[in-house]
């Protein structure tokens, strides 16, 4: 899928109605994401219970591509284990940074879509800043980014 | 008694914009997405017209070996080419001698050169720098990192809501503690032209030196550094239509005399012996290794081409452009220009409603339009006026009016992808 039809089916339409927005009341976990080279700044909370995902929302200021990316994210994530988010986290990593095969990216199901974002080098991190935060959330680190050594590109 | 002030002579005959096209090869070669490119990011960095080319390949075929060394008919001619480039530049700014103009790899080197070997020379603790709200990254950075050395700070001069410097108030920031002035000439994130020559007369009139930042003044009008009177002048070839990794540092020679070498190696040096090393008078010993022989070769190249245009013409063309593209914007719905000052170069920032830039960048490529997103190394500018980023148009005398119309029309389909 081409970057401009990527905006078309998928983008805008999460941009206008994105999914779990807001916060999680009683959050057990909550991180902080920002890119500060281009603005992107979103938090995510999320509830654990029995080891599994049961509530997640997003909220924050961000591009298009970052607020479906996160939008996705947390349908995809909602109420799955702890260590199938975990895993989702390093699997959508891997795709938009043009590393997985055809395969690998059928697997993600509808977030697939996201591969065409390797297309767009510039914005990669863009899709990815959500999932950091996702990560840190989990791994109860205060904030993520995606520069530094967190940089997508920096992994390639 | 003081000279009379001229009018600069309206151009005799405008721009003829589609023959100057075809100098760029670039322009025509390249097809983003299957569009015909609009590029409206000279700013960022400017093309590379044909005779730039060209002089480039004829140096690297019949001229090039290493300059200042040997005896030989290349090393010779390298030398001489370089040395001719020098006056070029000399010459391009009304410099009073060709040993006030040091080559550096770019504006940013040329900023941190002042900031080293005038800084750490002339700075102490409780010393202050002066420097404005408009200032590009290259601009603010060096003189920190010099604040944190030597125990100095920095005063900032605050801008108003179009973009422009409060001059009074930077007037009553120039005290017995400030050291250095450094400026802009032009904002390079909303195109404001700063009255740099009034500036410096009030600095001067408490002794205090001025760096003006010219990386986005020379490639669009006439800079004459001893009208401006000012004591540092720095600008990048790249933005000049030259080659990148050259750029100009000019400076009064009395104060080059005074400063420190920022870098040693060889060419910068009288003589080396383990216990002492005697450096080389200007603008050697400020150029230390091999330098960007064909960058500076280049940029010699760029100045002539600049010269059979006419900066006249190009500042004339330019500003019917600014004109014309802020008007065709104003017209957008939810669109808002950031910059709006009086006196402005050919740069157009601009916020989408409901469209984050790194978005509208994105589809505007889409449509064969290039400008810049983000916040333009320039991340006070943006704070100032509450936004992360803008979109930036910037233009060169190579663009065209339809150009400004395929801007809009581009905008105007993302604004309905987003509706």
């Amino acid at each position: 899928m081409d970057p401009k039809q990527l905006y078309q089916e998928v983008i805008l339409d999460h941009n206008r109605k994105p999914r779990n927005y807001g916060r999680v009341e009683n959050a057990t976990h909550s991180a902080e994401g920002l890119n500060p080279l281009c603005g992107d700044h979103l938090w995510v909370s999320l509830r654990v219970a029995d080891d599994t995902l049961a509530e997640i929302a997003f909220e924050g200021e961000s591009c298009a591509i970052c607020k479906a990316s996160a939008s996705m994210m947390t349908g995809a994530v909602k109420g799955k284990p702890v260590a199938d988010a975990d895993a989702l986290v390093e699997r959508f990593r891997t795709m938009v940074t043009g590393k997985a095969d055809e395969t690998q990216a059928k697997a993600l199901g509808r977030l697939a879509v996201f591969a065409g974002i390797k297309d767009l080098p510039s914005r990669v991190k863009c899709a990815v800043l959500p999932w950091h935060t996702l990560h840190a959330a989990l791994h109860q680190e205060a904030a993520a980014t995606t520069e530094g050594d967190a940089d997508p590109a920096a992994a390639r | 008694m003081n000279a009379p002030i001229r009018r600069p002579l309206p151009p005799a005959t405008p721009l003829d914009v589609e023959r100057v096209r075809r100098d760029f090869p670039i322009l025509a070669n390249v097809h983003p997405h299957g569009k015909p490119l609009v590029f409206l990011d000279s700013a960022a960095s400017a093309q590379m017209p044909r005779p730039v080319l060209d002089r480039i390949v004829y140096y690297r075929t019949h001229e090039h070996a290493n300059i200042h060394r040997g005896v030989h008919t290349l090393s010779q001619r390298a030398t001489e080419a370089y040395e001719e480039a020098r006056r070029k530049v000399q010459r391009f700014i009304n410099a009073r001698e060709d040993r006030e103009v040091i080559f550096t790899s770019g504006t940013t080197d040329a900023v941190n050169l002042v900031a080293n070997g005038f800084g750490r020379a002339f700075v102490g603790a409780g010393d202050e720098i002066v420097l404005t709200h408009l200032e590009h990254h290259a601009n603010i950075v060096p003189w920190q990192m010099l604040c944190e050395d030597v125990g100095a700070r920095l005063r900032v001069v605050p801008i108003n809501d179009a973009g422009e410097l409060d001059v009074a108030e930077y007037e009553r920031l120039l005290s017995e503690r400030t050291k250095l002035v450094a400026i802009t000439h032009v904002s390079n994130a909303l195109g404001t032209i700063n009255p740099v020559r009034e500036m410096v007369a009030m600095a001067h009139r408490r002794d205090i030196p001025v760096l003006v930042d010219g990386a986005q003044a020379v490639p669009h009008m006439a800079v004459d550094v001893q009208s401006l009177d000012c004591d540092f002048y720095c600008f990048s070839g790249h933005k000049m239509f030259g080659p990148t990794g050259i750029g100009v540092l000019f400076g009064k020679a009395a104060l080059f005399e005074r400063m420190r070498p920022y870098k040693g190696g060889g060419d910068m040096i009288l003589s080396v012996s383990f216990e002492k090393t005697t450096y080389n008078v200007i603008p050697h010993k400020f150029e230390a290794g091999t330098p960007p022989i064909e960058g500076a070769i280049g940029l010699g190249a760029a100045i002539d081409y600049l010269g059979t245009i006419g900066m006249d013409r190009i500042a004339a063309h330019e500003h019917a452009l600014l004109e014309y593209a802020t008007a065709s914007i104003e017209t957008l719905p939810g669109v808002r220009i950031l910059g709006t000052a009086r006196e402005k170069a050919a740069v157009v920032s601009f916020v989408v409603q409901g469209v984050h830039p790194h978005d509208l960048g994105t589809l505007l490529d889409h449509e064969g339009v290039a400008v810049r997103t983000g916040h333009h190394c320039a991340q006070p500018v943006m704070t100032r006026f509450g936004v992360p980023a803008t979109a930036r148009a910037s233009f060169a005398f190579y663009n065209t009016f339809a150009e400004v119309d395929a801007l809009v029309a581009a905008v105007r389909k993302v604004q309905e992808m987003f509706a």
